[in-house]
């Protein structure tokens, strides 16, 4: 493997670890909308 | 307040997308390591936010003891988590740097690998004591993990001063010798970083009020579905 690989594969790791936490921020704020609703009727 | 976040998340993708453009094209390249000296621009950046992060979580956590503000103690879990990614990609970065630097990924016993790796546990398992405890007195024993927490933030950032370790010297305020044009574009992704920080927090702030309101509404429906 040459450096440059190492490279894309520390940048790309740091995305999807932020990209990963969107998501659990995303699917929490899902769920606490869809609970909200659900309280509301 | 919408208006606002719109701003900073726009601001935020433009200043990621023009620090990406600085670390990867415009930065000159290292003599020694070659092109991945380039990581420098996404380790060093996310550690110091998490530093920053774990900051603002040992102030909130010291607030919330003396005032027992809920909003101290959002803060202070919200600063915490996010502080908790941060670290994640510093820990996950750092071998991916080492191995073709150093020829191995990981070197045990290091003093500055090894304290934040700790650092990374302890907060790991202070979110795990917010998720798993669930009784009032949870925020209080939270705050003083907190507060002990943050004893270890000094020794990750100092080690490399005072003891002898494979990781490299400071390159800023430690004698060492950054190019200025490094150091121009390692500030940009800093910027980018904290921006993207601030973002991540104002969602997950917003999230936390929403989840405790929703706490308090069950808790209602079901006192009143017991006295039926």
């Amino acid at each position: 493997m040459n450096s440059m690989h190492y490279l894309y594969a520390a940048y790309i790791a740091t995305w999807v670890i932020h990209g990963a936490y969107l998501a659990i921020l995303v699917r929490k704020y899902a769920r606490v909308r869809r609970e909200m609703e659900r309280l509301r009727k | 307040m919408r208006r606002g976040f719109t701003l900073l998340a726009l601001a935020t993708a433009l200043l990621l997308s023009f620090a990406l453009y600085e670390a990867l094209i415009a930065a000159p390249t290292e003599q020694t390591m070659g092109d991945v000296q380039r990581i420098f621009y996404y380790h060093v950046p996310s550690a110091w936010t998490a530093f920053v992060l774990f900051l603002i979580n040992f102030v909130s956590s010291i607030v919330y003891l003396i005032r027992r503000n809920p909003k101290a103690d959002i803060l202070a879990l919200v600063s915490a988590e996010v502080g908790v990614v941060f670290c994640t990609v510093v820990i996950v970065t750092g071998p991916i740097w080492a191995r073709p630097v150093w020829g191995i990924w990981w070197a045990p016993g290091d003093i500055r690998l090894t304290t934040t790796l700790v650092l990374w546990l302890i907060y790991i398992s202070y979110l795990i004591l917010r998720r798993m405890s669930t009784g009032g007195r949870t925020p209080v024993i939270a705050a003083v993990v907190a507060i002990f927490g943050a004893l270890d933030v000094p020794l990750v950032y100092f080690s490399i001063w005072f003891f002898r370790t494979q990781h490299p010297s400071p390159v800023i305020g430690g004698g060492g010798s950054l190019d200025p044009r490094m150091a121009h574009v390692l500030l940009i992704n800093w910027a980018a970083f904290l921006c993207l920080a601030w973002l991540l927090s104002w969602v997950r702030c917003e999230l936390e009020v929403a989840t405790r309101r929703v706490d308090e509404a069950q808790a209602l429906e079901s006192l009143r579905e017991s006295s039926r």
